[in-house]
């Protein structure tokens, strides 16, 4: 299994391809729903005025998501209470959600990696092409085994958006995930679709 | 009347961390039908080891611990009021516990409650007075995912040549499967119903998923029709987390209901493979915990 250092450079992330298993290392950040339209509508398309800390967690977010990845996760995190943050279950949430805003954030921050599951659409896959950048695909659901890659919680920005929605920045371990999407257009999702897509046409003809 | 915000809270730890054995057991023999080495492989796998993993520590299986949707059935002489409230304490405790993700977010403001609880209608309760002198509550946790591939089908629906009958029906929810990919963590388990108007459609498609694995409806036609489904879906090849694969549904559950001469729903609720449910039972001083509506 290829092991993936994070920042990712243009090179590693085009040698990936899909089918790859792969066990990622170093810091990321966790963005889902929130995150994404957040970073869109202060940052990218600038429809709303940036407010409270959005600047600084704007320039917090810059060096770290350059070369970087982006986690789908709305984690289960002990320790709330005292700051003494700990994953304790942490699979992937479904990444298709995502799909108006992925391509602009990975071009404005210059992310090389999403990790999620479910796969996600052409304008997404465009934009690995662009970036470069691939997508990652965790295994749903499994989010205790998962949690177990995640070696420390280094800060937590925005958590106002609710402890699923915030931007939690992790160090992981041997993170596992398989390239779905990669940087040459290819995506395994299309292929499932298009593939199922004709047998349920001959299935409805019965 | 009894507290049993701590039997309740057992139950919310057991439904979060512990799979039922019957599901498990389904997934541990779908991995011989996927090839050495395939990414569906792969999948099954590792969440067999996410299973054994989470039952180890009480973790929970996964982090979207969905909504939480409760079956009270008790007999005559018990406080619903009191129950609710047993029911909500119970869930917050879980949810300071890390058993439960806090999970209500208010879609107005889009806050989360950070408790589990929101308004009355988070969690949901149903409540019914039965016969006897038990005292049960079934729990369900339905992940967003999967949630969010569920479909409702008003039939005809000419786009997929889908008439107002059974064979109506198996189109439109093959449709449904289709539609899903992986995006539902695959493999999946189905939830049908037929008849009905828009709001029971979608909670009676829930409610079969109570019952264990492999129990087949009573009605002949009805029992047919789930073996098919679960066998055509699987044909469709999407496979484990859509990666491509033989095991896309473990299992199909259906149930009719009446219906207004006019209209024809037919409800799809898509469970994943982190297919959580209990069932507590009361007698007297007795609790005891089940993992199927009937065991």
């Amino acid at each position: 299994m290829k092991s993936v250092q994070i920042p990712i450079s243009d090179e590693a992330i085009r040698e990936l391809k899909v089918g790859d298993p792969v066990l990622l290392n170093g810091v990321m950040i966790t963005g889902r729903d929130t995150v994404h339209k957040w970073l869109i509508d202060t940052f990218i398309k600038k429809t709303r005025p940036p407010q409270g800390d959005d600047l600084e967690v704007y320039a917090a977010l810059k060096p770290i998501l350059s070369g970087g990845v982006i986690y789908h996760c709305g984690p289960v995190v002990s320790g709330l209470d005292t700051k003494q943050y700990k994953f304790v279950a942490a699979g992937p949430t479904t990444s298709i959600r995502e799909e108006p805003y992925q391509a602009d954030v990975m071009k404005h921050f210059n992310v090389k990696g999403v990790i999620g599951k479910g796969g996600m659409g052409a304008k997404t896959l465009k934009g690995c092409q662009e970036v470069p950048g691939v997508y990652f695909h965790a295994i749903g659901g499994a989010a205790t085994f998962i949690a177990q890659s995640v070696e420390k919680v280094l800060g937590v920005y925005k958590l106002d958006f609710g402890v699923p929605e915030a931007i939690w920045v992790i160090q992981v371990r041997d993170f596992p995930a398989v390239v779905t999407m990669d940087a040459h257009g290819q995506s395994l999702h299309a292929v499932v679709e298009q593939d199922s897509g004709k047998i349920l046409e001959e299935l409805l003809q019965k | 009347m009894r507290d049993l915000t701590p039997e309740i809270l057992e139950l919310i730890r057991r439904t979060s961390s512990d799979l039922p054995k019957d599901v498990e057991e389904r997934l541990k023999a779908s991995i011989e039908k996927e090839a050495p080495g395939s990414a569906a492989r792969g999948a099954l796998e590792t969440i067999l080891k996410n299973i054994d993993l989470s039952r180890k520590n009480s973790s929970p299986i996964c982090q979207d611990t969905g909504t939480p949707i409760f079956y009270v059935k008790h007999p005559e002489g018990w406080s619903t009021r009191k129950l609710k409230e047993q029911i909500r304490t119970a869930l917050a405790e879980a949810t300071k516990k890390s058993y439960m993700r806090p999970n209500a977010v208010d879609a107005v403001y889009d806050k989360n409650s950070g408790n589990n609880l929101g308004g009355d209608d988070f969690p949901s309760i149903h409540f019914e007075e039965v016969d006897g002198d038990e005292l049960t509550i079934e729990l369900m946790l339905k992940g967003g995912g999967c949630e969010n591939v569920g479909a409702q089908y008003s039939l005809p629906d000419n786009r997929l040549g889908a008439g107002r009958d059974l064979a109506g029906v198996r189109k439109v929810v093959l449709d449904a499967v289709h539609k899903a990919q992986g995006q539902g963590c695959a493999p999946g388990i189905l939830g049908v119903s037929i008849g009905g108007d828009r709001g029971t459609g979608y909670v009676k498609s829930k409610e079969v998923l109570f019952d264990k694995l492999g129990v087949r409806n009573p009605d002949p036609k009805l029992a047919a029709l789930e073996e098919r489904l679960t066998g055509e879906a699987n044909q469709l090849g999407i496979g484990p987390m859509g990666f491509g694969g033989q095991t896309t549904v473990i299992d199909t559950k259906v149930t009719g209901m009446h219906r207004l001469p006019a209209s024809y729903f037919v409800t799809v609720s898509y469970m994943c493979w982190a297919y959580r449910r209990r069932k507590m039972t009361v007698r007297g001083d007795q609790v005891s915990y089940d993992e199927t509506r009937r065991p």
